[in-house]
């Protein structure tokens, strides 16, 4: 039995690292969904194309270079250099900068005012788009990401543990990816939280983000609020793009995390930035534990791929704005 | 009671100057169909009429926020201090020294009291020392809102939040407030409150009042000269000492005449048909 319980635990810390990973998506949709109300549909979209171009600009690829190819008839791949880590990673959040203010000026400074399901709607459009030029520029073959970051088991915990229950047991094996990622993660929450409650911009952007009429008449620039809060999404999606793309390569698929994102949301709420954290590693810890203890012993496994929805449906019903959403103060 | 020199004496600098504007909402709603006005500096200036007189519209169009709401000034101009300003976004207004305290007070409800005046000194560049000052004024204006300070705005009462509202605008250090209907929802008492506070602000100060008001009543105590606005034009102005003793103002927003209390059928009846005439 202490062998079980061992193993147990063991699942648990991997569900932990996974729903770190899942609460680094979620994390992008809640910091525009708290400043603007949109709920960014292309978050993961936007995670897919950081990592793309991060890839691309280490790689030193030319952009666009198929269409030039098939306009000029020319045959250009590749500039022949290759950029080191940080500065790729430093040029890219340029490009995601770059990114969030193109969809301000272009898509949403016209739809100031509207409906949310028409915000929610241009994102989808803004989805499409992204995904497309990402193909357009960078190709659409499977890329490995290596920025340098230790990958595989961690040996040191393995050791450690060896023997704990047993000679029976081998000790826990942990991703030492997992283990970066957990603590970039936290590093950037934390930093999140402290900017936007103690720096002038970030208490305007919590400002916009209860009252965007009130933030207008006190001098606060929307436009420029909501070019920050789409490139800090950015910046998330770049965090979550490397670390996703690290563990299972550059490729579409990589844009369906977001899906998986939806139910840490439902769980922490869409305004909460602790929230989408706890989220998280309540649906990594619980999908591997159910899979664990329920799942695969008595409903033939493969129940990861449902069990954070069905948690999801279940809390729409009893607690619809999640477990940290902000109640709405209402006073009347 | 009010000294009605400060209007009467033409050599006041006027601040800002709406001429004859037509606001559209949508492309296709007419609310306002030709407002001027002027607002003198260092005066209150009060702008009455009842519900859809289009008050709060004028001060959008001044402030800038009607483009937020589809709304759009088609004709006519807004100047400040001689520049135009009716294209300008509001932000830039606010530079300009030009801020307005919205309708319904619109705090913002997740932020506390303090973060909520803070918010108010964005457009600022002179520092913290001045912002931590000014911050201090609005705290002897209010000292109900240095007891608050730490709670956060949604829940603080109707009363404390118009006076963060009229605070967190005096922390952009303006030139020129426009005050939109301070008294909803207030008990009288509290309404009499903010209103002394506004013409003490006013006084030691000088800072510029534009407000718009239903409480005719109160309103016209303690501005210096209103203008009367009925669905989207100006029907009648002058010294709030004068509005106050004229008959028609008596009769229709103060509810008296020299006959006693009119039935409200009279009223209207003769509403209408001045209306008609002017």
């Amino acid at each position: 039995m202490p062998d079980q319980f061992l193993f147990a635990i063991e699942v648990i810390l991997n569900g932990l690292m996974a729903g770190v990973l899942y609460a680094l998506v979620a994390l992008g949709f809640v910091l525009i969904y708290k400043a603007s109300g949109i709920f960014n549909y292309a978050q993961g979209v936007m995670a897919l194309f950081a990592a793309l171009t991060l890839v691309g600009i280490m790689e030193g690829q030319v952009p666009f270079s198929h269409l030039i190819n098939a306009t000029f008839g020319t045959d250009v791949h590749h500039f022949g250099w290759h950029v080191p880590a940080l500065l790729a990673i430093f040029l890219t959040m340029l490009v995601m900068i770059a990114l969030a203010w193109c969809v301000q000026r272009f898509v949403f400074r016209f739809l100031v005012g509207q409906e949310p399901i028409i915000l929610f709607m241009a994102t989808i459009g803004l989805a499409y788009f992204l995904e497309g030029v990402g193909d357009l520029m960078w190709g659409s073959d499977i890329k490995t990401l290596d920025v340098g970051l230790p990958q595989g088991g961690s040996f040191w915990i393995e050791e450690m543990t060896v023997g704990l229950g047993g000679d029976g047991f081998y000790g826990f094996f942990i991703d030492k990816l997992d283990i970066i990622a957990t603590v970039i993660a936290v590093l950037l929450v934390a930093g999140l939280v402290a900017f936007a409650q103690y720096t002038k911009q970030g208490r305007a952007m919590r400002a916009v983000a209860d009252d965007h009429q009130a933030a207008l008449s006190v001098g606060v620039s929307l436009n420029f609020i909501w070019i920050l809060v789409w490139s800090l999404a950015g910046f998330v999606a770049l965090v979550a793009g490397i670390m996703w793309g690290a563990k299972s390569g550059v490729q579409f698929s990589l844009s369906l995390i977001a899906l998986k994102a939806l139910p840490v949301l439902m769980l922490g709420g869409f305004t909460s930035i602790p929230g989408a954290i706890v989220g998280g590693l309540i649906i990594g810890v619980g999908e591997k534990l159910f899979e664990f203890l329920i799942g695969a012993p008595f409903l033939g496994g493969a129940t990861e791929n449902w069990f954070a929805y069905m948690l999801a449906l279940l809390f729409l019903v009893f607690r619809p704005q999640g477990l940290f959403g902000e109640k709405i103060i209402e006073r009347v | 009671m009010l000294d009605a020199a400060k209007t009467t004496d033409t050599q006041v600098e006027t601040l800002l100057e709406v001429n004859n504007i037509e606001v559209i909402y949508n492309s296709v709603i007419l609310v306002l169909k030709g407002v001027s006005l002027n607002v003198p500096k260092g005066g209150i200036t009060a702008l009455l009429g009842g519900n859809g007189a289009g008050k709060t519209t004028t001060l959008k169009a001044i402030s800038g926020l009607l483009a937020s709401e589809r709304g759009e000034v088609t004709k006519g101009s807004i100047k400040y201090r001689g520049q135009p300003i009716q294209h300008t976004d509001p932000a830039e207004t606010v530079r300009k020294g030009v801020v307005q305290v919205m309708e319904g007070r619109h705090c913002f409800e997740h932020l506390t009291i303090e973060e909520n005046l803070l918010t108010g000194a964005y457009t600022r560049t002179d520092g913290k020392a001045g912002i931590q000052r000014d911050l201090e004024m609005v705290y002897d204006y209010f000292p109900r809102l240095r007891e608050r300070r730490r709670s956060q705005a949604g829940y603080t009462s109707g009363g404390e939040q118009q006076m963060c509202a009229v605070g967190r605008a005096l922390m952009s250090r303006p030139e020129t407030i426009l005050l939109d209907e301070p008294s909803m929802g207030l008990a009288p008492q509290l309404v009499e409150q903010i209103f002394e506070i506004v013409k003490t602000i006013n006084e030691k100060e000088g800072v510029t009042f534009l407000l718009a008001e239903q409480n005719t009543n109160v309103a016209l105590r303690f501005a210096h000269y209103g203008y009367i606005l009925e669905s989207g034009r100006v029907v009648m102005d002058g010294p709030a000492k004068d509005l106050r003793e004229n008959q028609d103002v008596k009769e229709f927003y103060l509810g008296v005449s020299d006959e006693g209390r009119k039935s409200f059928r009279d009223v209207r009846s003769y509403r209408r048909r001045k209306r008609w005439l002017s």
